[in-house]
Order: structure tokens, then C-alpha cells, then sequence
């Protein structure tokens, strides 16, 4: 699948090579390439312990690498340059927890003094429909709104580049399409977006290309309808037997692209599920076995990731 | 400043915080001034006890009780040896039981029981033997006059005071700055402004300065305590004292950010703190004078910041001292002040 992209790396918002960083217990990234297009939103899907806010943070500027190159807006990290880059971006980290006893509106007001540029405080907090909080201490408000807050923080010095660490993780629904409507916004306006999550919904709505990173490692980086498109399927039967079947066996089955194991569960991606599951029902009685579950549904990322690592990204 | 701003408001929001800073010093200056204020004013309390022979001892009784200087209680032997030890008498005047019955005008048998280690019991048992020598009809042999010139600022509570404010400003800069620091570092706070272009000595310089704010009020409130309970009096200029409290401010400001610069958790600063302190609780002549302890430990003891810090607050509430006279504890406060900062600025974890 082709994407639009310019090929220089040059050109790229942010670019990486060979990034390592090691811990005194792990080999938390194991030499990861990026480029990041200017306009686009990228995403960091992957498991817990992947990787992902190691690599992030190790692009903003707030982790050392041990290894590997990081050009940022054409700049690089400790060259007597990182205030005029941190003018540029905006971050929301993981569990960051601001100022409780600071009302919203000043802390969002404590961020814009840090930049020499940026939005009107009252404005950005309409942008993130904090505006009827704006005098309510930070202690009081809900997980969805302080995320929003965070994004306020994160966008009032109007950056080129936002770097968002699992922006709504541990959100309801609606606060999570609250959350992915600001990022949305942002989008429009032409900022670049770099952001981690595991949730396949948030990958496949907001960004543009994706790179699956697991074991600190890039497995596959392409845009999400050609990650789907890559299994060459586009329905996944999931299912479990009281015994032992060869994965032969269920290859050769009608409509079949590809088996995994996962756990107790066959996972079978398919061109059609209503074309092979008779076949594996068939299948199942000649060899005398009962089917425990089952499960089908539209081929997503997390069957990509699942076909490509064997496991389930939540999984660990 | 923006930060300095955020900062207060944060602090101010603290119900708590504002009270271990204002109301706290504040009580303990009233209870300490309560407890070594003089006694009885100015009399020495003396006990009578109850046994021994009813004629010498009723003459006795009545001798002492007409000495303005001594406060007479008559107790059973239990309660006297009780009072002794807890010092709410220092003498305990016994007539000796098996000596014989005096007759009328002759002397009685006496025992002092006092505290021979406690430099009041001393002073007691001289002045209960003086009124009873000179009731018996001892002359005194050379003419002496009294001058009792009590002067200002020598008493226990003069002494006590600068020592609770510096106390104090050393307890709320390490205090107050340790644990902020440390939880907005659990917080990854640190981190979120890290990634911001904020300067991240500004960061500091902020958490310094905001303390600045209140040590007008917590110098204010402790000294102003002891001016309204106990009539302690700033012998030098107000200015003077505020110049010195805004340097002591500033310098555990300093080592507050040192120790603060790494620790990760509120356990770990807490240790640092109290083995911060800890030497100069004991060492730095709050609650009494580190002239006590031997010669060659001075020069040490002096270069502790809360002891330049209490010996400059002293010369001036007690001494009536200008600036200039007390270079040498200013010095040593800015040293202390600057190197912590600049150690803090250098090693200070982010995340």
C-alpha cells in the first residue's frame, strides 16, 4: 500500500535511526526507524513493556539514548538547541498528574508562560470544552477532563509537534472520543501528531500510518487499512476445541489465509467466515471434537498484531 | 513569576501546611516560654516536711514563710521526695527527728535534701541555710549591697526565641521544599515541565522565592508571640532581622533544593532531611548554648547554617548587633545558600 510520502528523510518532522536504550534489567528499544511526514499522525501501537513511552521519550527529548540518531524539526537533542525545540512541541506524558490544588485555568495559564508563543489560555480551553471548569481545582475533576487538561497543557504554546502517551487510556468511551476530537482538530490545523496506544480503535480512527512495536522492536509500520490488508483476510473466526488438531489441518479449509494459535484458541483469518465455518464445524466431527467458543468479527490491527506475534496485545 | 504564583497558591490551598508553619512554632514558643518562665515570681519554692518535732518545726515554718524570697510548702516525706524530683521545689528542709526536742529560741537539727547537680538546688539550699543562719541570729561580718539589675533580653525566653525562628525557617525551607519536590517528581510532574521550554533553574529559583513570602509572616508570628506573651523585645532594627531571616530563607532554600535534587520518594527525602537536621537540632544552640560543648568543636558548630543563622538573629533581638558586626554568620549562610543551590541546579532529577 502506497502512501503520499515524500522519500527524503530530510523532510520528515521527526526521523530516528537505530535507536537503543537500555536499562539495567531490559533491552527496553533494540534499534527502532521512524519518519514522521509533517501533517501526519502517526502512531505507536504495541503491548505494555513494548517500548513505546521509552521511544517517545527518548524523541521528546526527556530520555538519553544509548544509541541511534534523533532528528526533530531538523534538530537534534543536546546541541545548544533544545529550548527552540521545546518551543515547537507539545507533550502529554503517562500519569502525569498536575497541581491538584491549582485550578484549571491557572495551570493551564503556568504552561503558556513557559512559551514565548502561544494560544489565549481562555481559548484553549474552549478547544478541550474545559471552560465551565475553568475556576475548579485540578484535584476535582475526572479522569476524562484532567486527560483534557493535559491536552490543554499540551497545545496552549501552539507546537508544530504533539506527542501524545496513551491519550486515553483508562477513559470511557465518550471521554475517549472527546479526547480523539481535540487531537482531530489539531490535525486540521496541519500539526503532526506522534502517539502511543494500544487501543486498535484509536490507531485505526486518528492515524495515519502506524508502527507496531513489540519487544522494542518495529514489526510492521504501514497506515492501518494496509496493516488489515496485509492479512489478506478480512473476517477472523476465532474458536476453541476440547482437543488436540493439527493447524494443517485448518490451513487447508475453505476461505483459510492464515492460522494461529493463541493460547487455548484457533484463530483463523478468512476471506469469509460464513463460507469457512461450516467447513471447520465439518472438520471438527469427523475428528469426534466439540467446539467450546466462538467467536467472529472484521479483521482489525489487533489481528495484525496477533498474526504477527502470535499474542494478543493485551496480553502480558 | 508564573511559577513562583502557581507555587504559593499551592501552598496557601495546604490547610495544613499553613498550620505546621504559622500555628505550630507559634505553640511551642508559648509552651517552652510557659515552662521556663521564672516561677512564682522570682521565689525559690522550698518544702517543709511534716515530721520531726511539732515545736521546732512550727518556729521553722514560720521564719521561712517571712522571707519574701521563698516559696514555703510543708509535705509528708512521699510527696517532698516526689516534688524534688520533678523540681517543683528544689530544697526540701527536714528537722531531724531523733535530735532532742529543742527548747524555746534554740536552734533546730536540720537537713537540706536538694539537687546538687542542678545549679538551682545549689542556689536553693544557700538561700534556705542563709534565712534560717540569719533567723537563728547570725551576723553578717562584711557590709554587702545588692544590685539586682535584671537586664532585658537575658532571660531563658529572650534566649529561646531567635532560636524558634531559626529553627523554624530551617524546619519549613527543608520541609517545605523537600516534600513538594519530591512529590511533584513522583507525579512525573518534573518530567511534564522537563518537556516544556521552561528554564529549569527558573524551576528552582521558584520554589526558593516562593518560600520568601511567608517568612515575613513566620518571623512575624513567632516573634510577635513573644513580644505579646512574654514582652521579648528586639533590642536592633527590625530591618536588620528581616535582612537576616530573608538570607537564612534563602540558604536552607538552597540546601532544601540539594537535598531534595535526587531522592525519589517521600521516605527517602524524609531520612535526608532528618540527617540534615539532625545535627543541628542537637549542635546549633536552639534551645540551649552551644558555648556548652568543648572548645575545638566551636569552630564546626559555628559553620553550621543554623547556628550562624540563631547567632545572628540573637545578636540582634538580644544584642542589638547591626549588619556589618555579623559578617561572619551572613557569610556563612550565603555559602550555605549558594552551594546548595548550585548543587541542586547540577545534579536535580527530572524524572
Amino acid at each position: 500500500m502506497t502512501m503520499p510520502t515524500p522519500e527524503n528523510p530530510a523532510t520528515a518532522a521527526v526521523s530516528c535511526r537505530g535507536l537503543v536504550k537500555r536499562y539495567p534489567d531490559v533491552l527496553a528499544v533494540a534499534g527502532i526507524d521512524l519518519d514522521v511526514w509533517p501533517g501526519e499522525c502517526f502512531g505507536l501501537l504495541g503491548p505494555n513493556g513494548a517500548g513505546k513511552t521509552t521511544t517517545v521519550e527518548m524523541l521528546e527529548g526527556l530520555t538519553t539514548p544509548d544509541g541511534g540518531e534523533i532528528t526533530l524539526l531538523g534538530a537534534q537533542w543536546g546541541k545548544g538547541r533544545d529550548r527552540e525545540l521545546r518551543q515547537q512541541i507539545g507533550a502529554a506524558l503517562q500519569e502525569t498528574k498536575l497541581s491538584e490544588k491549582l485550578t484549571v485555568r491557572e495551570t493551564v495559564r503556568l504552561f503558556r508562560s513557559f512559551y514565548d508563543q502561544g494560544r489565549d489560555v481562555d481559548e484553549v480551553l474552549e478547544l478541550a470544552g474545559l471552560e465551565e471548569k475553568r475556576t475548579a481545582r485540578v484535584g476535582k475533576l475526572s479522569g476524562g477532563q484532567k486527560q483534557r487538561l493535559a491536552l490543554a497543557c499540551a497545545l496552549v504554546g501552539s507546537p508544530k509537534l504533539l506527542f501524545l502517551d496513551e491519550p486515553s487510556t483508562g477513559l470511557d468511551p465518550q471521554a475517549r472520543l472527546r479526547v480523539w476530537e481535540i487531537v482531530e482538530q489539531f490535525k486540521q490545523q496541519g500539526g503532526t501528531v506522534i502517539l502511543t496506544t494500544h487501543y486498535m480503535e484509536e490507531a485505526t480512527r486518528l492515524c495515519d500510518r502506524v508502527a507496531i512495536i513489540d519487544h522494542g522492536k518495529v514489526i510492521a509500520q504501514e497506515s492501518p487499512a494496509a496493516l488489515i490488508a496485509s492479512l489478506g483476510a478480512r473476517q477472523i473466526v476465532a474458536f476453541s476445541a476440547d482437543g488436540e488438531l493439527p493447524a494443517e489441518a485448518l490451513a487447508a479449509l475453505t476461505g483459510v489465509r492464515g492460522v494461529q494459535r493463541q493460547d487455548e484458541s484457533w484463530v483463523l483469518s478468512v476471506d469469509r467466515a460464513s463460507e469457512t465455518l461450516p467447513a471447520v464445524l465439518a472438520e471438527l466431527t469427523s475428528r469426534r471434537l466439540q467446539m467450546h467458543s466462538l467467536t467472529t468479527h472484521q479483521a482489525t490491527l489487533e489481528d495484525v498484531f496477533v498474526h504477527l506475534t502470535g499474542r494478543g496485545l493485551r496480553d502480558q | 513569576m508564573e511559577l513562583t504564583r502557581a507555587r504559593i497558591l499551592e501552598f496557601v490551598r495546604e490547610p495544613e501546611a499553613v498550620f505546621w508553619v504559622f500555628v505550630f512554632p507559634v505553640l511551642m514558643a508559648v509552651a517552652l516560654g510557659i515552662a521556663f518562665r521564672s516561677q512564682n515570681g522570682g521565689r525559690t519554692s522550698v518544702a517543709l516536711l511534716d515530721s520531726g518535732p511539732v515545736a521546732a518545726r512550727a518556729e521553722l515554718e514560720q521564719k521561712l514563710r517571712a522571707s519574701p524570697l521563698i516559696e514555703l510548702r510543708v509535705l509528708d516525706e512521699e510527696t517532698a521526695a516526689l516534688a524534688l524530683r520533678k523540681t517543683r521545689v528544689e530544697v526540701v528542709v527536714a528537722v531531724d527527728a531523733n535530735a532532742a526536742a529543742p527548747t524555746e529560741g534554740e536552734p533546730p537539727a536540720l537537713t537540706y535534701r536538694y539537687d546538687g547537680a542542678r545549679a538551682e538546688g545549689r542556689a536553693a539550699r544557700l538561700l534556705v541555710d542563709d534565712v534560717v543562719q540569719r533567723a537563728w541570729g547570725r551576723a553578717d561580718t562584711v557590709n554587702a549591697r545588692d544590685e539586682n539589675a535584671p537586664r532585658r533580653g537575658a532571660r531563658y525566653i529572650d534566649f529561646l526565641i531567635p532560636g524558634l525562628i531559626g529553627l523554624n525557617l530551617m524546619g519549613s525551607g527543608l520541609w517545605g521544599i523537600g516534600f513538594s519536590v519530591v512529590i511533584a517528581r513522583t507525579n512525573k510532574l518534573l518530567k511534564r515541565l522537563a518537556a516544556t521550554p521552561m528554564r529549569r533553574s527558573d524551576y528552582l529559583l521558584s520554589i526558593a522565592l516562593s518560600r520568601l513570602l511567608f517568612l515575613g509572616l513566620e518571623v512575624l508570628a513567632i516573634a510577635g508571640a513573644g513580644r505579646l506573651l512574654f514582652g521579648v523585645q528586639v533590642a536592633g532594627s527590625i530591618l536588620a532581622l528581616g535582612l537576616v531571616s530573608l538570607v537564612g530563607a534563602l540558604s536552607f532554600g538552597g540546601i532544601g533544593l540539594m537535598v531534595a535534587a535526587r531522592p525519589r520518594t517521600v521516605e527517602a527525602v524524609s531520612g535526608w532531611m532528618n540527617l540534615v537536621q539532625l545535627p543541628m537540632w542537637l549542635l546549633s544552640g536552639t534551645f540551649f548554648s552551644y558555648e556548652r560543648f568543648p572548645e575545638f568543636a566551636l569552630p564546626l558548630i559555628r559553620a553550621l547554617p543554623l547556628t550562624a543563622l540563631n547567632d545572628a538573629l540573637r545578636g540582634i533581638m538580644n544584642d542589638g548587633m547591626s549588619l556589618a558586626s555579623l559578617w561572619a554568620p551572613l557569610l556563612v549562610l550565603l555559602a550555605w545558600g549558594l552551594t546548595g543551590f548550585a548543587v541542586a541546579v547540577k545534579f536535580f532529577r527530572w524524572q
